[in-house]
């Protein structure tokens, strides 16, 4: 099981993502520049300000040459998982519905917080964690306001895209309907606000986000 | 060099130029005779930056001689870019904090910012990877308007810069007080992490290597800084002087950072420095001057995002996210290439050279050349004429009734917002990037950071009272000292080394002189009783504002080592039915308090601290919770014991019972018991045994519920729910659409 972590200029949780894929495979980077992803069998797309984030946050690393492969490797069903700025990319991308706006109270946030898993449909970043199930993991970021129109949210729910939801009274950046992360509608797609990559380890907060990546591997390993 | 060639001074009164750029007519005269001529203009312009305050420390030099820097961990001195010091298995941390004090003062989220993208700089600059932001911030009391939009400005720019660039903001502190209200400080520290063998210093050498810069473009931004925000007071028109702040863009300064650091690790770089204050200048003059070679700069090799920029505004541009560095001829196109690759401006536009001279270079023809030793270390350094003033100078407010009810005066301490939560801040400050941080914010006395590299973790901490260093600034300053060595063992740490920021009033008046003396007497005094070595400092003077000097405020920040990182205690209790203890020489008085603050009391003079007494506390803690045999360790500051107790408790969600009576004991009034303050006092729990073994007096247990606090015949009995109300009264300024 190989990882592939993307890594544009202004990345900053490319080695944080590297160390958490390296506790369930291996795991190397993906420079921006790169058309072809090196036969990974999963890739990530981490947090950062990729390209200083100065137009939109992911408006520009969506048209870099790795993320034309990405989206290839996407469209063939494998597994990628955009997390914060890398969940704002994917959205840009066209690769997960609805989008990314500021903070409610316009302020940057970091904070661990409490999500819910939502019972989606299948993903292979899911399999270990149950309906229902809280995980404690951190945010941070100033532009996590998930946002689609209502049409939209009430297809994504029926369609059981919602992966996760920030916890009752919990819900950090005013994100409707409290959704913390989406699938696409093949599940193989994952983007989410918290970063799991960070809640790998007690002496750092958690290892309720390690949960994500071991699925992923033991699911590709049955496959 | 044919000197005659140099252009002339301008006809129009060069000797009135002089004193528009900060220097004084001896100085001017000194300078002719250095050169042997009168300066031109480029020539001026590069004295008065490198012989202003800012970088000359020309009232500062002397007296810091005093301080300790030699210790067995030094791995970096003062004189380099940062200090650093050895953490084990081949490893250095270096570490500096530095001042952005008027720039935010005149534009608060890019002073903020470019603060914290200038003090990054100086720690690549060693070939250190930044692995933490602290910061350390002064303003005037909230109900100003004023002090309101320098917080949220400065808050934000700190988040913007740290966040954006992906280094963790693991700690800090704030206090607000009325003398800051025109001159707020913003003081950043930046910790990072350098295998030995790849570390870099500043020092240019080798005659004939190539000398390129690196990063963004020069502008006309920050023209001046050094001379005329830094060197000087604040006054009326401040808003004049907002061109000489500087603009930062972290995404250039990420690209800058991940550049150098790899030509480093492929050793294309013979010697690395930033560029800040002063640019160009003081950055190609400290390198030569290191190295003790020349330097010859072409000023149209310098990439320029303006037209039509003189030589002098090229090489004082202040503009950020620039780097200098010394290549091997050979390795210059391998340095242009990894450039191209982070999509990072280079340009080789100059030479080593064994004149002793920095020559400034317009197409190849001199406009500039002066000797480095002059430029440097010409500047002369003055004596201080201090003198103690009779009293205390600050003016006195009172907003607390003194007869208030004992509970009342403890809600009143936590919502003071000196006492209360920064939550609201340092929520908005990315304080997990980079997989290190083993306690965050709040959950101890100090941030803690694993290092798997070097198999062990290092704590932080970052302390400097103003407001009892003003009421004596010895005691004050030795308190500071003592704050982040107790601060370090509570989370059982052991220092290894100590980094300043001093910011203190106009050098040239008395009593700022006065207090700068006394202060850096205790700073050398704590230091040297702990055996702590210094290795780096900033020294910002000229903090005033209308009514006055600001409070006298040595900024001391401390980094220690400790075996794992899963030893460090947290601050809050961790059960009910522990024992809850007082341990050290803790003698408590309201002297300098923050209840006489409150209650419009503040007056000169404090307590001396038995600095041996609490280095041995300690040690003594510190074994204890590297053993651990302790639940829960918290020091004793603002707002004494019962505000400590309160916050182990809220950390904690657990109440208590505690009886004060060991320290009427000791002659304390129940007032000096309960809120009293000075150095020394750790609170401590688990079990009762441990902690009367370790020389702790116990003084109660931790319950759940409430707080109950008894001082003789003074009784407090709050609600758990009641004290966290109160100490979380600046949630809101993190909404601030919803206050206002």
């Amino acid at each position: 099981m190989v990882w592939g972590v993307v890594q544009f200029p202004g990345s900053c949780d490319e080695r944080d993502a590297v160390h958490a894929c390296g506790l369930a495979g291996e795991a190397r980077l993906i420079w921006h520049e790169e058309r072809a992803l090196g036969g990974v069998d999963a890739v990530v797309i981490p947090g950062g300000f990729s390209y200083g984030d100065y137009l939109r946050a992911g408006a520009i690393a969506r048209f870099s040459r790795a993320m034309e492969a990405v989206a290839e490797f996407a469209a063939g069903g494998g597994p990628v998982l955009g997390i914060c700025n890398g969940f704002q990319v994917l959205c840009e991308a066209g690769l997960l519905p609805g989008a990314l706006l500021r903070n409610e109270n316009l302020r940057f946030v970091c904070r661990q917080v409490d999500l819910i898993a939502d019972g989606a449909r299948q993903s292979p970043f899911l399999r270990e964690i149950e309906p229902g199930e809280r995980l404690s993991i951190p945010v941070k970021h100033g532009e996590g306001r998930y946002y689609a129109p209502e049409e939209m949210l009430d297809e994504i729910e029926a369609n059981g895209q919602v992966a996760f939801r920030y916890a009752p009274g919990q819900n950090p950046n005013g994100s409707l309907r409290d959704v913390a992360g989406v699938l696409n509608e093949g599940g193989n797609v994952l983007g989410l606000m918290p970063h799991p990559e960070h809640a790998v380890d007690p002496l750092t907060g958690s290892v309720d986000g390690l949960k994500l990546f071991s699925a992923a591997s033991s699911a590709l390993a049955n496959a | 060099m044919d000197r005659h060639s140099l252009p002339r001074p301008g006809a129009a009164g060069v000797v009135s130029r002089h004193r528009e750029l900060g220097l004084t007519d001896a100085e001017f005269e000194l300078i002719v005779e250095k050169l042997g001529r009168e300066p031109n203009d480029v020539e001026l312009a590069m004295f008065s930056l490198l012989w202003s305050e800012h970088c000359a420390y020309k009232h500062s030099r002397k007296l810091l001689r005093r301080l300790p820097t030699e210790g067995e961990r030094v791995v970096m001195g003062p004189g380099e870019n940062a200090g650093a010091v050895d953490v084990g298995g081949g490893y250095a941390v270096a570490f500096k904090v530095e001042s952005h004090n008027h720039p935010s003062a005149v534009e608060p989220f890019q002073g903020a910012a470019t603060g914290v993208g200038g003090i990054l700089r100086d720690v690549f600059a060693l070939g250190a990877r930044p692995i933490a932001i602290l910061d350390s911030l002064r303003f005037g009391e909230l109900d100003s308007p004023r002090s309101r939009f320098l917080l949220d400005g400065a808050v934000r720019g700190i988040g913007h810069y740290g966040n954006s660039i992906g280094v963790a903001t693991v700690g800090g502190e704030i206090y607000f007080e009325r003398p800051y209200e025109h001159n707020c400080l913003i003081n950043a520290m930046c910790v990072g992490l350098a295998k030995r063998e790849e570390m870099v210093r500043a020092a240019a050498t080798g005659v004939g290597n190539a000398v390129v810069l690196m990063g963004a473009a020069t502008g006309r931004d920050g023209i001046g800084g050094a001379s005329v925000l830094a060197s000087a007071e604040l006054g009326e028109g401040d808003d004049a002087k907002r061109p000489t702040v500087q603009i930062g863009d972290p995404f250039e300064e990420s690209k800058l950072l991940e550049c150098c650091l790899e030509l480093l690790e492929q050793g294309l770089l013979v010697s690395l420095q930033d560029l800040g204050a002063a640019g160009l200048t003081s950055s190609a003059a400290e390198m030569a001057s290191a190295g003790k070679v020349g330097i010859d700069l072409d000023v149209t090799k310098v990439p320029l995002r303006e037209t039509d920029m003189e030589p002098f505004e090229i090489m004082v541009s202040e503009s950020q996210e620039r780097m200098l560095c010394v290549v091997e001829p050979a390795n210059v196109p391998a340095v242009l290439v990894l450039c191209e690759k982070w999509q990072t401006g280079a340009a080789e536009i100059g030479t080593v050279t064994d004149s002793g001279q920095i020559r400034v270079l317009r197409d190849g023809e001199p406009v500039g050349e002066m000797p480095v030793e002059a430029l440097v270390d010409g500047c002369p350094l003055y004596e201080l004429d201090p003198a103690e003033p009779a009293g205390w100078i600050y003016r006195n407010r009172a907003t607390l009734d003194p007869d208030a009810a004992p509970a009342d005066t403890l809600l009143a301490l936590l919502a003071s917002p000196n006492v209360a939560s920064k939550r609201w801040a340092f929520e908005q400050y990315d304080s997990v990037v980079g997989s290190r941080t083993a306690r965050r914010p709040e959950s101890a006395d100090a941030a803690v950071l694993a290092l798997p590299e070097a198999g062990n973790a290092i704590a932080i901490a970052i302390d400097g009272n103003g407001r009892r260093v003003a009421c004596d600034p010895y005691a004050g300053t030795v308190e500071a000292v003592l704050e982040c060595a107790q601060n370090l063992a509570c989370v059982g740490a052991e220092p290894l080394g100590l980094t300043n920021c001093l910011n203190f009033g106009n050098p040239e008046k008395p009593v700022p002189a006065w207090q700068l003396e006394r202060a850096v007497s205790g700073l050398a005094d704590a230091c040297e009783a702990l055996g702590v070595p210094v290795v780096g400092g900033n020294v910002s003077l000229y903090n005033e504002g209308p009514e006055g000097p600001i409070y006298p405020t040595p900024v001391v920040a401390m980094v220690g080592e400790l075996p794992d990182a899963r030893l460090a205690r947290s601050s809050a209790f961790l059960r009910e039915g522990d024992a809850i203890a007082l341990l050290g020489p803790f003698a408590p008085s309201l002297a300098g308090s923050q209840l006489a603050k409150l209650r419009g009391e503040l007056d000169a003079g404090l307590p001396q601290p038995d600095t041996e007494a609490v280095a041995r506390a300690c040690a003594l803690l510190r074994d204890a919770i590297r053993a651990g045999r302790i639940s829960s360790a918290h020091d004793v500051s603002d707002g004494g014991l019962a505000c400590a107790i309160a916050e182990s408790a809220i950390a904690a969600g657990l109440g208590c019972r505690v009886d004060l009576q060991p320290l009427r004991e000791r002659g304390c009034t129940p007032d000096e018991a309960l809120f009293g303050e000075g150095s020394g006092g750790f609170l401590i729990s688990g079990e009762r045994e441990v902690l009367v073994e370790l020389g702790g007096v116990v003084l109660g247990r931790v319950g759940s519920g409430a707080i109950e606090l008894v001082a003789g015949e003074r009784r407090v009995s709050v609600t758990l729910a009641d004290v966290k109300r109160s100490w979380l009264s600046l949630r809101h300024l993190a909404s601030p659409d919803r206050s206002e």
